[in-house]
This record gives C-alpha cells, structure tokens and sequence, in this order.
C-alpha cells in the first residue's frame, strides 16, 4: 500500500521516457506477450512451417534433405499402404465420433435428471478422460489379448461362443476394437461438456412447454436441441480433431497392426519418419492431414458464429 | 452440488421408483459399468499372482485369490520405475508453472491493455490450440535435435508449452473478463502499475480460473504421449506412459502384471489430485469449450 500512495508529485518527477514507455499501453502489451510468443514461435509457427517445407524434401535423420517439390506426394499417391491409413483414419473418425456423441447425449440427459450423490457421479464420469490415454489404453490392449481376454472368457461361459475372439487378429475386429476404446476413452469429454451446455437451459422453457402439453420426445426436439446445437458443433468438432489426429491409442493397441489395418496418418507418419527415418515423407503424410483439419476448424468457426447470433450478441 | 443445478422441472418427482429405474438408473449404471470396467480390471491384475493371471480354469478371473505386491515391487525394484515417475513430475510441474507464467502475462495483456491488435492475436492463440500435437512432432523433433535438447527433459518441458499456453490464455482471458475494469481504474488512480495491478488485483480475483488452468495443464503433461516418445531415447529419460509401453515388452514377452502395475500406479497420482479439484477440472475443460 505504501506504492500506491505515493505522493503524486514523486511520480512525475521520476517519468522519464523510460517510464513513460511503461504507461504506454502498447508498449506494456508487447513486453507482457514476449514469453508466450518466443515459445508460440520457436515451438509452434516455426515448426508448422519446417513441417510444410520438410515434406517437399526427402530429408532422412541426420542427413541434409533436397527439395523434390510434391516428389513425396506423388509416392505417396501410388502407395496403397498409404490410402488405407486415410481409410482407416476417416473410419475411425466418423464410427467413434458418430457413437461418441450419441452416447454422450444420452450419458449428459441422464446426468441432468435429479440423482442422488450427483457430484460424485459426475467426477467419476469423467475418469476415462483424466487418467493417461496410454496407460487406459495398456487394460485395453489386455482386455483383448488373444488367449486371456475376458470378453471372450464371458461370451464362452455364456455359451455364445465356441473359441476365443481374436480382437487384435483380424482387420476388422481389430478396427472395432480401437474404436470402441476410443469411445470409452471420449464418451466423458462429450458428456460433461454438453452437461454444462443443459444446465444453461432456463427450465421456465421446459415449465412453458408443459403447460402447452408438449410430450418429452416434444421438449427434447423443440427445447433441448435447439438451445444445445451451438455447443454441440464445438464440443464435436474437438471431439473430431481430437480422434482424427489420435496417436497414443492405435500406438498402444495395435501399433498399426495387423497388416497395417488400423494404421492412421498419424501412426503411419510416425512409422515412417521416425522409425523409418525418412523425416520428409512423414512430414507429407502430416501434412495431407492438414486439409481436413482446416474443414473442420471452419467447422468450428462457423459453429461460434452461430451461437454468438443466437445469444443476441455482437460480432 | 447445489440445488441450483438440478433442472429437473415439473412434476417429475411423482415418478414411481420402478420407472425411473428403468428409465434413469439402469441404463446409467450399465455405462458406469463400461466406464469403470477398464480401471477394475487394471487393479485386478496389478494385485494377482501371475499363476492367477493365465488360468481362468482353476480361479474366477474377476477375483483375486492371493493378493500380491510381487509385480508392484518388481517394478519399482527391478526397472526404471522411479525414473520415470520422477522425469514425468518434473516434467509436468516445469511446464505447468512456464505455461501459467506465460498465459497470465499474454492474458492481461490482451484482455486488459488491449494493445493495438490484440484481438488478432488472441484469435492467432485461439487457433494455436487447434493445432494437434501429431502434426507437429516431425519438424520439432528437428528443431530439438538441432538445438541439442534431445533426449533430456528440457526437450520436453520446453515443448509441452506449445499446447499448454493456447489452452490456459484462452482459458484466463474468459476469467480475466469477467472481473470489472473499476477495479483497475481505481488502482490506476491511486498510483499503482500496471505490474501491481496484476499481481495485486486481478490474479487474487481470478485464482480459481489460474487454479483450472494449473491443473488441467498439468494433467495434460502427464499425460502426454508422442513428443516424449519421439524426443526421448534412453530409459533414464523416458516419462511413465513412454517407459511403461517401450521398456516393459521385451520382444513378444508381455509382463502383463508389471504393465498393469505401471498402468495403475502412473494413473494414481493424477487420478488424486484430479478428485481434489474436480470441480475446477471440470471448469477449465467446459469453459474451453464454451468461449
């Protein structure tokens, strides 16, 4: 408090041009924004350049590359291993995302009705998100092993089955399979985000729709999803992004396998540029999943613009 | 929770017990069920003896009939463990407090000095976020090996930031917002900088949105995967999602009780501090969605 009451004419004895500069509201931004920008910069905007550039080289690790322009795309055009990872990756994408949101509307409704220890079950809703994608995804890889996965051991004891599922085996158990634990893993994320979306709903809405004897399929179609749809767009479009650029549980899971059935851009990418070694055509397969990314931030965009507008507010 | 987010509306409470059953509690309980399952089938490994853990013969699978601390201790004696354990706190803790550093800083500074085009750059911030982790770790792992971070944690505390600061500006700047410019107008007034103003005035105002922001950045760098997987090379350095994947699978021989143990024991400590601040966890991942 001593600072602050200073006698006023101290302070314009001391200002200099030195501390004028300070009370320049530019000036003061520019130095406040100087730690977040140097690591944005070094660590962020210059390496989604390198990246653009890399890809149009074949540089290997340790060596020097040479620019081959879309040398790398073309290969990669005629690289049938390459297509099936964009497959894969728009597969895995649209299945999860799709049963992602249609369970975590459910799950959110469900969360909004009265329940005792509410709060409780809420938090524990939310632990598949919280606990480290890798290590989850380790009980997956266990729960379907070849020879002890449980979920074989229960259909056989209930005599629906004869042998054992080969979950990881096959390519499309094996694609199912990923999915499924990223469902388990992004079913919370969608919950609890569209469960803070519900509690913003004023219920005099739901009070009027009663009096006029709407039903609850009625309140659900004309209230609920109206008023929830600008959320809805951000939360899938995150969710999208999220699951188009996954890594950690295909690498876990499957590492791509079997026969590279449920390799993703990412994971091929991976696989290429740094098992491999050839940085620049990993650096491509990144890169093509950039267009895709882009569709879906405008997505995003257009999603917020919306909301905004049906709020009433600006811009 | 309060009543205030209880949204039930009408006259549901006349509800019979049988149909909200049906209706409410079955179907919750069997998605807990498909939730909670993983984490219990976890734990239940971690404490069986191997001779359990291959033959659903003799013993219930889903039981455990001797408890054993013999792959727990197998991890922590007889592998990096510990190494990774401490690797991954130093790691998230070093870039949990840069990140909040530099998030409050570039926080302030666009929504309260609102320097020319600071609206751009928060929107430049905003977009940062969006850009995904797998498509950058190609030319970082580049940038790293050029700059001689390679293998070591600075690699990785220097890095996290990339994804931590876009999220916790982002986040700070809703907080920041709502507290009223008065404030600041008085203390401009009775003589204060704009340092004191931050440190004095807005931080103590905004500590439950910098609270968010702290642990949700730090459970997100203990969770990370790929840059540590790409930038680390030697167990010493490895964090525990790398070290328990790449160290503990020699070739086609799967320690199944140690990986679970490892799976356990790297979920605990999040898992802890996550139930002290959930209700904070859940603001800082809701309000992200919600600017």
């Amino acid at each position: 408090m001593a600072v602050m009451a200073e006698p006023i004419a101290a302070q314009i004895k001391r200002s200099s041009l030195w501390s004028r500069a300070f009370e320049s509201r530019n000036f003061l931004g520019a130095m406040f924004m100087v730690p977040a920008i140097a690591i944005l910069i070094l660590f962020l905007a210059y390496p989604l350049l390198l990246g653009l550039w890399l890809g149009m080289t074949d540089t290997k690790i340790g060596g020097v590359g040479r620019y081959i322009g879309f040398g790398n795309f073309v290969s990669l055009a005629k690289d049938s291993v390459f297509w099936l990872s964009v497959f894969n990756t728009i597969f895995y994408t649209v299945a999860a995302s799709i049963i992602k949101f249609a369970i975590g509307l459910y799950l959110a409704l469900l969360l909004n009705e009265r329940l005792p220890f509410k709060s409780i079950v809420r938090a524990i809703v939310l632990l598949p998100f919280v606990v480290p994608t890798v290590l989850s995804a380790i009980a997956f890889w266990w729960i379907y092993d070849s020879q002890f996965s449980i979920i074989s051991w229960v259909l056989i004891k209930a005599g629906l089955i004869t042998h054992y599922i080969d979950f990881l085996g096959d390519p499309w158990n094996a694609r199912w399979s990923v999915v499924v634990a990223n469902i388990w893993r992004g079913v919370p994320f969608v919950a609890i985000t569209l469960l803070a979306g519900l509690q913003t709903i004023s219920p005099s809405l739901y009070e009027a729709a009663n009096l006029d004897g709407a039903t609850n399929l009625q309140r659900f179609r004309h209230i609920t999803l109206p008023m929830l749809s600008p959320i809805i767009a951000v939360v899938m479009t995150f969710s999208v992004l999220m699951t188009f650029t996954d890594f950690q549980l295909i690498y876990t899971i499957t590492r791509g396998g079997p026969i590279n059935s449920t390799h993703l851009m990412a994971t091929l990418s991976f696989q290429r540029a740094i098992t491999g070694g050839n940085l620049g055509e990993g650096a491509a397969i990144s890169n093509a999943m950039i267009p895709f990314l882009v569709a879906a931030i405008l997505l995003s965009f257009f999603g917020l613009q919306r909301s905004r507008w049906q709020q009433g507010g600006r811009d | 929770m309060s009543t205030a987010d209880d949204q039930t509306v009408g006259m549901s409470y006349l509800e019979s017990f049988p149909r909200k059953f049906l209706r409410v509690y079955l179907p919750l309980g069997l998605i807990m069920v498909f939730l909670l399952f993983p984490f219990y089938w976890m734990t239940v490994a971690t404490f069986k003896p191997d001779a359990e853990m291959y033959d659903y013969e003799k013993y219930n699978p889903f039981w455990i009939v001797h408890p054993t601390f013999e792959h727990i201790t197998k991890l922590f004696f007889e592998t990096d463990y510990p190494l990774w354990m401490w690797n991954t706190v130093i790691v998230s803790v070093c870039s949990t407090f840069i990140s909040l550093f530099a998030s409050v800083c570039a926080a302030y500074a666009i929504e309260r000095l609102r320097y020319k085009g600071s609206r751009y750059v928060g929107l430049a911030i905003f977009l940062g976020y969006l850009v995904p982790p797998s498509i950058l770790f190609i030319p970082l792992a580049a940038i790293v090996f050029q700059l001689g971070l390679f293998d070591g944690n600075l690699a990785l505390i220097l890095t996290y930031p990339t994804f931590l600061i876009p999220f916790c500006t982002w986040l700070l700047m809703g907080y920041f917002r709502t507290i009223p410019y008065e404030l600041e107008e008085c203390a401009l007034i009775d003589g204060a900088t704009r340092l004191q103003i931050l440190t004095k005035i807005t931080l103590p105002l905004s500590l439950p949105g910098v609270i968010s922001a702290g642990i949700f950045a730090f459970t997100l760098s203990w969770n990370e995967f790929i840059y540590a997987l790409t930038f680390i090379s030697s167990s010493e350095n490895k964090t525990i999602p790398v070290g328990a994947i790449t160290e503990l699978v020699n070739g086609d021989v799967y320690h199944w009780g140690a990986l679970m143990a490892a799976a356990l024991t790297g979920s605990v400590p999040v898992v802890i501090l996550y139930s002290f601040f959930v209700e904070y966890y859940v603001s800082a991942m809701t309000g992200a969605v919600k600017e």
